[in-house]
């Protein structure tokens, strides 16, 4: 009787325990979170205007970026990826013969997972998978080259909307959730997370720049940074993230890298692409 | 037969054998000594060095191969490469040592995320 009753007890305790910090939602109710967290913390922020990342929290400095925007310091991006997409291969394809809809207006939809690789695809990735298709030598993932090809792209897909899918894979979800883990995970001397700065700190100060939301951080890239005074990819805002914390960076699209761009961009999933964008 | 000691030397020069004064011998055997000490007192801070490089480089490898390897750990240990290529031994050692407490700090900090960061998505 008394170990009848003490089962019981378990039973219960069990069914009315709250739920363990550990446990983890799906991405769809965890994509609701991430917003909600968002839109909540900032109310006066229209949901489209969190792309527009440390701007849509800084009133000065949005007035600073729309005097850029005047003249913006990624147009020759844009105007060289042109050239370079159009410009055929040795073997006379081009770009636009590796990617749906010859390669117009499709950044919304990267990365994506592949089912027949078994791994995340960026667009990054991608463009230099087509390149060595087509017997041409890849391109240095973080800037030049690379950055001007997604700035086109990019430009040419200017207000459609994130549609990221993660398919009824198990290893779709599993790089979901290594993107979310990396995401969430402090590392570097300095112990911080991306979360530490982009969810936390978001439209705090850190010395002069003001933080952006990871709500739609993905939706500007490629940047034109003026501390960098040139453009960069998503690859190369990675790696200077990690090394800012002190943390020694992955290569460029490493398959964490592209676990971690899965995984925001999914949670920027409706909101519109920006890029290519200018930062401070 | 006694010669004197200048024919003596003369004897052995056109001999062709040389042969030291006893002062000459005691000088040299000093020499080599000091030579020996001071190599031994170099040695020793060399080989200090080179296996607190060791240590610190294997906990970097290792932290490095978790992927929480920082930044300041593989500065540390060019840093002391640098002293000890220099034969500032001391200071190599004292780098060393420093860059094998960040790896292992790294590595910690990696073994205390696992699973912790759970706790910080948003729900």
């Amino acid at each position: 009787m008394l170990r009848k009753l003490l089962f019981l007890s378990v039973m219960m305790l069990a069914a009315v325990r709250p739920a363990l910090a550990a446990d983890l939602a799906d991405p769809k109710a965890e994509f609701k979170a991430f917003r909600d967290y968002f839109t909540s913390r900032f109310p006066k922020v229209p949901l489209d205007d969190f792309v527009n990342g440390p701007y849509s929290m800084d009133e000065g400095l949005r007035k600073q970026w729309q005097e850029i925007e005047e003249f913006p310091p990624y147009e020759f991006a844009v105007d060289k990826g042109k050239e370079m997409f159009a410009k055929p291969f040795a073997n006379g394809k081009t770009y636009a013969d590796c990617f749906p809809n010859g390669g117009i207006g499709i950044r919304q939809n990267y990365p994506y997972f592949d089912t027949k690789s078994g791994q995340v695809i960026t667009l990054e990735l991608a463009l230099n998978q087509c390149r060595e298709q087509n017997g041409e030598k890849p391109f240095s993932y973080t800037k030049d080259d690379m950055a001007a090809l997604t700035a086109y792209m990019a430009f040419t897909s200017r207000g459609k909307r994130f549609d990221i899918k993660i398919p009824d894979d198990p290893r779709a979800l599993a790089a979901y959730r290594k993107g979310e883990e990396y995401f969430y995970t402090r590392r570097g001397q300095l112990n911080f997370s991306c979360a530490s700065c982009h969810v936390q700190s978001a439209g705090n100060h850190i010395r002069t720049e003001v933080l952006a939301p990871a709500l739609g951080i993905m939706a500007a890239m490629p940047i034109y940074r003026s501390e960098w005074s040139g453009m960069g990819t998503t690859s190369r805002r990675f790696t200077s993230c990690n090394s800012q914390v002190r943390a020694t960076p992955l290569p460029p699209q490493d398959e964490l890298y592209r676990d971690v761009e899965y995984f925001l961009t999914y949670m920027g999933n409706g909101l519109p692409v920006s890029g290519p964008g200018a930062r401070p | 037969m006694h010669l004197p000691s200048s024919v003596a030397r003369m004897t052995a020069a056109t001999s062709g054998i040389w042969r030291p004064r006893m002062s000459v011998l005691r000088a040299l055997s000093g020499l080599l000594l000091i030579s020996v000490l001071a190599a031994v007192a170099m040695a020793a801070p060399a080989d200090d060095f080179k296996a607190a490089y060791a240590k610190a480089e294997a906990a970097s490898k290792q932290s490095a191969a978790l992927k929480t390897q920082w930044t300041t750990t593989v500065a540390t240990l060019k840093a002391a490469k640098a002293a000890a290529d220099a034969g500032k031994f001391d200071e190599a050692v004292t780098l060393a040592k420093e860059a094998e407490v960040l790896a292992e700090a790294s590595i910690a900090q990696g073994r205390d995320e696992q699973g912790a960061w759970k706790d910080r998505v948003i729900r």
